[in-house]
């Protein structure tokens, strides 16, 4: 078991043939993910990277039965690659471009809401069930398959805390990174209750950052719903104020979204939050040893 | 991307939003003409910087002759002025707006922003005009008006009713005007790719008119592309100059306090490195992130700013490669030891994707001023040690 993708899940690339596609998609393939088929237009009828290339989404899910779809078109053209997925009936949209507009975003999510699609990111590292299915840009050697389930704003943090888990001897079920900017698609709130329900998951690793409330709204649902134990860390506790720390949502504005804040609150919901990332594997180790 | 008051207000024309007259000057000279044009009787001559607390800070005065106009001009122009906003650097003054005064009967406060939780656009509007709306929320929560807009309906007859009933705008034709330049407002915000506009204070006239006397405007950057008319009223002046250079070759940089230089690929493991080196006892005295693109010149570019800061008694290069490949890396440092003269030590964790050929292309090189770390936790202790025996 594992949470939302797994060795079966079927995968086509909304922008196959570009640099980023290609490069990425290899990897995927490389991983063992099922990369049914990709989607470039003008190109429908080719081959790429040894699978069929489609003029459109409708056409690439009729012929592949696809499932979910990983984005890497140019920031501008996201929110329509992301809608077309959703009308196309994809159940989840892996987006990795970064630099998406806000307002486009904002358009391209409320769609995919309306259609039932789920979402990942933008600006975001993506999905991967370790050794099953790697969906993103992430280095698929770090996660060894295990029983920690991971979300993460960032994604270097992902990698930082998916290491650390493995070198103290534990491992991944799936990890997800989810982004940054000020509108996402899955967050902790719809994540948790998943991994919650995964027999394969036997602890959470929480990476949030300074910025919005997404962490304080998760702290709010650990504290009601949530029994297995969870380790966080929020990143940029030295962050100045009102100073964008390289992610569009990381604005510590009017004294909300703090790390001091979303520590505290996170605490209160029983919470094992540690000061500095270096701490999570050490942290995990704790928390699963204590079960 | 932030622009001055004199900017939003011609945004704010161009969609008909009302606003006092007023013209730009960047000398005294300038400023008199404007003056004479705007023809007075009462002026008031406003320091442009992109910061809040103009006011407070004294660099918003009230002119009753073309003399005093002219004093304050020189008074304002060229002096650095310390806001709540500017931390205690301040900013020079180098642009000046003169408006026409304005008959002020109540101030009123009215902006829209990005609500994130909903995911839509806000509108909020306060009587609690003029007064930093970050203390109206902290103090008087209740005296805040938050009307949600959903895009896909627009603004609507009833968002503009609760913000009049809520403001307790009474006389019908008032609530007209109110309703109308806010309808007007929201339009801009869309079309514009706006990240946040306030109007602080939108003030009622004696005869019952709104007028804009403040503009506050910030676009999303990942939309300026298809704004190159809001892209022209970059005003670099106002920016960061090691921010800017950085941001010519990828990287993300933002300058701190502390001794502690920072180089890093992706912004949480920046901020998570910076939590760290704080934690150890250090201080970090930089954020930056190298990027997905990392390579020898950028790499060197990043040491280059990083060493510019005199404060800096060790730099930690902390990569944890994903896209980024460490092998890459280790070659900009050993590429950037030769460009730059590194001068202090510099502690390298690379981590992930081509990790033991970096070591080993380190290991060959046997810098002196380099010093290997194991993991994030050892780097960063490593660094902090450093800079401690540097004093």
């Amino acid at each position: 078991m594992s949470i939302l993708v797994n060795k079966d899940t079927k995968v086509i690339v909304q922008g196959f043939t570009g640099k980023e596609g290609s490069f990425h998609a290899e990897q995927c393939l490389a991983y063992g993910t099922k990369i049914v088929g990709g989607v470039t237009p003008n190109k429908g009828g080719t081959e790429h990277l040894g699978q069929p290339v489609f003029n459109t989404v409708k056409d690439a899910v009729s012929a592949t039965g696809a499932t979910v779809s990983m984005i890497f078109v140019p920031p501008v053209f996201v929110a329509d690659a992301v809608m077309e997925a959703a009308d196309a009936g994809i159940e989840l949209a892996v987006i990795i471009t970064e630099g998406a507009p806000v307002r486009d975003m904002q358009a391209a999510k409320a769609y995919a809401v309306k259609h039932g699609m789920k979402t990942i990111g933008p600006n975001c590292p993506g999905i991967i069930t370790a050794e099953e299915c790697k969906i993103g840009i992430m280095p698929g050697m770090i996660f060894k398959k295990g029983n920690v389930g991971l979300i993460s704003k960032s994604g270097t943090l992902t990698y930082e805390g998916a290491n650390q888990v493995c070198r103290e001897g534990f491992g991944i079920s799936t990890a997800v990174g989810i982004g940054g900017d000020p509108i996402i698609g899955l967050s902790y709130k719809q994540l948790l209750p998943m991994f919650e329900a995964d027999p394969e998951t036997h602890a959470i690793v929480m990476i949030g950052e300074i910025g919005g409330d997404l962490e304080i709204q998760a702290a709010a649902y650990i504290k009601e719903n949530i029994k297995k134990p969870v380790v966080a860390f929020i990143a940029g506790q030295t962050a100045p104020k009102g100073k964008r720390m390289g992610h569009a949502g990381a604005i510590v504005s009017g004294g909300a979204g703090t790390a001091a804040e979303k520590m505290a609150a996170l605490e209160a919901a029983g919470v094992k939050v540690v000061v500095s990332p270096a701490e999570i594997g050490k942290a995990i180790a704790e928390v699963l040893a204590k079960k | 991307m932030n622009i001055h008051e004199y900017q939003a207000k011609q945004i704010f024309a161009k969609y008909g939003v009302p606003t006092p007259k007023g013209l730009m000057a960047e000398s005294v000279e300038q400023a008199v003409k404007n003056a004479e044009i705007l023809g007075g009787p009462i002026w008031v001559v406003k320091a442009q910087i992109h910061a809040g607390g103009r006011g407070l800070g004294g660099g918003v005065k009230l002119a009753r002759s073309l003399e005093e106009v002219e004093k304050l001009s020189r008074e304002i122009l060229g002096m650095t002025l310390v806001t709540h906003q500017t931390g205690p650097e301040g900013k020079l003054v180098q642009k000046l707006y003169i408006e026409d005064g304005a008959d002020i009967k109540d101030e009123l406060y009215l902006g829209v922003v990005l609500d994130r939780a909903k995911e839509m656009p806000i509108i909020m509007a306060s009587t609690e005009g003029g007064m930093a709306i970050e203390d109206v929320a902290h103090d008087t929560p209740e005296k805040i008006i938050k009307v949600a807009v959903d895009p896909a309906i627009g603004f609507q007859g009833f968002h503009g009713r609760e913000l009049v009933f809520g403001l307790g705008i009474t006389d019908p034709s008032e609530q007209k005007k109110f309703i109308d330049f806010a309808s007007k407002l929201y339009k801009l915000y869309m079309e514009n790719d706006a990240e946040m506009i306030e109007i602080n204070p939108l003030v009622k006239t004696g005869s019952g008119e709104f007028l804009a006397l403040d503009g506050k405007m910030g676009f999303d950057d990942s939309a300026l592309g298809r704004h190159p008319e809001i892209e022209a009223m970059r005003d670099i002046s106002e920016e960061d100059a090691d921010e800017r250079e950085a941001g010519k070759y990828g990287l993300s940089y933002v300058s701190l306090d502390g001794e502690i230089g920072c180089m890093v690929n992706g912004a949480g493991l920046a901020m998570g490195t910076m939590d760290t080196i704080n934690y150890m006892g250090g201080t970090p005295a930089n954020f930056l992130d190298v990027g997905g693109k990392a390579n020898a010149e950028t790499v060197a570019k990043g040491f280059e700013i990083i060493l510019k800061n005199p404060k800096v008694k060790a730099i930690f290069v902390n990569i944890f490669g994903g896209i980024v490949r460490c092998d890459r890396i280790a070659n900009g440092i050993l590429e950037a030891t030769k460009l730059v003269d590194v001068h202090v030590p510099v502690i390298v964790r690379l981590d992930g994707t081509n990790a033991p050929e970096a070591a080993e292309i380190l290991r060959n090189a046997n810098i002196a001023n380099v010093i290997a770390a194991t993991d994030l936790a050892d780097g960063a202790a490593k660094a902090v040690a450093a800079a401690k025996q540097a004093k």
